[in-house]
């Protein structure tokens, strides 16, 4: 099992243990963090899972994709550590990863 | 309103998504005509609009299905039925006839008069996305549009136009002629718009006929609904940009809508429906797949299908209800074989 944070924009921290393979988007859902909407259900389609990556974290979390991005175009203030959370898929590697949820989604 | 212009039918469907199409099989072999209006120019719901190109994998029959792809299969296997559509339309409005049957409004003032409603909006209509502005509401009607209705009531007009993809760019492109001055704005320098139209964009802005500023519109300055300018917030810092109106083309959304106004009980943005008609609280209005609600409803299309063929034996005893009605296997009934164009 893999750590995530989630800091909802409130600022209240959520610890969940993540299975390796699943999206940072599902784990979200399935742990009821606010703010996360996924509107399309994790099809990169609506914009509406976007989280902003701990600044440390981005190197290890990387880009996100052309269709990411284009999907991104209609997410709310979008910053360089913007990504999809439904496009992130949690590997060994992200052990304790830290995301940030923003204001509102779209 | 002469009778002339009313469109007739037997069920009135609202949402041409998968489970709208496969509830005028379900009506079909039952003998009643159907006709489909839909917000979006298709048919297919969010299956054409969100997700076409990605496999679904719990379509009974089907290990792995594209969503496009189930959508056109449906529309072949209604087409024994010469269902009727109406898109880029949304039913506004919805009233109760005297003598049973229900007059439907669209927002652009076609009316229809059915014997059954059956409500199948998914996550309610795709309309455009407000895109997330400090204070946009105030302005919008006038100076805020989502759409261009006349390109006449630009000219001589500060356009901005905010937004990557085709209508940003095609609307940046033939305003240019009619207005002041455009302006294009979008958060990065990459386009997700038709390469022709990009390149055309960009020869204009090098000519200087058009500005193209990349950044995330921040703020709206004006008063009394009237824009006068606006803040962009790009790597550089924020500038003031003359904006008398905005464009913004921010993709859609999906809302439940006029819906809400048609006097059926609500559950949470959904309507409540029983699981044995999957009728709304209104007699002859039923609601079938994502948009309506029971104990342990799921969004799932294969509970969709399942909703639409109940709720058509309901909807049977509305149209005809001198009619019995009797069940049939279309493998096998030979009157089901005539409906659907099965060769003897």
């Amino acid at each position: 099992m893999t750590k995530l944070s989630y800091i909802a924009h409130d600022g209240t921290r959520f610890d969940v243990e993540a299975e390796n393979g699943s999206t940072v988007m599902e784990n979200a859902i399935r742990n009821a963090v606010p703010g996360i909407e996924a509107e399309c259900g994790g099809a990169c389609a609506c914009a509406t899972c976007h989280v902003y990556v701990d600044e440390e974290w981005m190197p290890v979390v990387g880009e996100p994709e052309a269709m990411e991005e284009d999907m991104l175009d209609f997410a709310y203030e979008v910053r360089p550590n913007s990504r999809l959370s439904c496009q992130i898929k949690v590997r060994d590697e992200l052990d304790g990863l830290v995301v940030t949820v923003p204001e509102r989604q779209g | 309103m002469a009778v002339s212009e009313i469109t007739r039918t037997d069920v009135l469907i609202i949402g041409a998504g998968p489970v709208g199409l496969f509830a005028v099989f379900e009506l079909g072999l039952f003998d009643m005509r159907c006709h489909l209006i839909d917000i979006l120019d298709r048919p297919g719901g969010q299956c054409a609009e969100l997700y076409p190109e990605k496999p679904i994998y719990d379509i009974p029959g089907y290990p792995a299905i594209n969503a496009q792809e189930l959508v056109d299969k449906l529309l072949l296997q209604i087409a024994p039925f010469k269902p009727d559509f109406t898109f880029n339309r949304m039913v506004s409005a919805l009233q109760r006839l005297e003598g049973g049957g229900f007059r439907l409004t669209t927002d652009e003032g076609e009316v229809f008069e059915a014997k059954v409603v059956v409500i199948a909006a998914g996550g309610g209509s795709f309309q455009p996305k407000r895109p997330p502005i400090p204070g946009i509401e105030a302005f919008e009607g006038a100076s805020v549009q989502y759409a261009v209705r006349r390109m006449e009531d630009l000219r001589g007009h500060d356009v901005v136009v905010v937004g990557g993809g085709d209508s940003a760019l095609d609307w940046t492109l033939n305003l240019q002629p009619v207005a002041r001055r455009v302006t294009l704005i979008h958060r990065r320098p990459e386009f997700r718009a038709a390469p022709d139209s990009v390149n055309k964009m960009h020869a204009l802005a090098d000519s200087g006929a058009i500005d193209l500023v990349i950044g995330q519109v921040s703020g709206l300055n004006g008063e009394g609904g009237e824009l006068r300018s606006i803040q962009v917030k790009g790597p550089d810092g924020e500038v003031e940009v003359a904006c008398t109106r905005l464009l913004p083309f921010f993709g859609l959304t999906m809302k439940l809508g006029p819906v809400a106004d048609w006097g059926l009980n609500l559950h949470e943005n959904q309507i409540p429906v029983d699981t044995e008609k999957f009728e709304t609280s209104v007699p002859g209005i039923f609601a079938i797949g994502d948009i309506n609600w029971y104990p342990g409803k799921l969004k799932l299309i294969l509970s969709g299908f399942h909703e639409a063929a109940l709720m058509a034996q309901a909807a049977k005893h509305v149209v005809s209800p001198k009619e019995r009605i009797v069940f049939q296997y279309t493998t096998s009934s030979t009157s089901l074989h005539r409906k659907l164009g099965v060769p003897d």
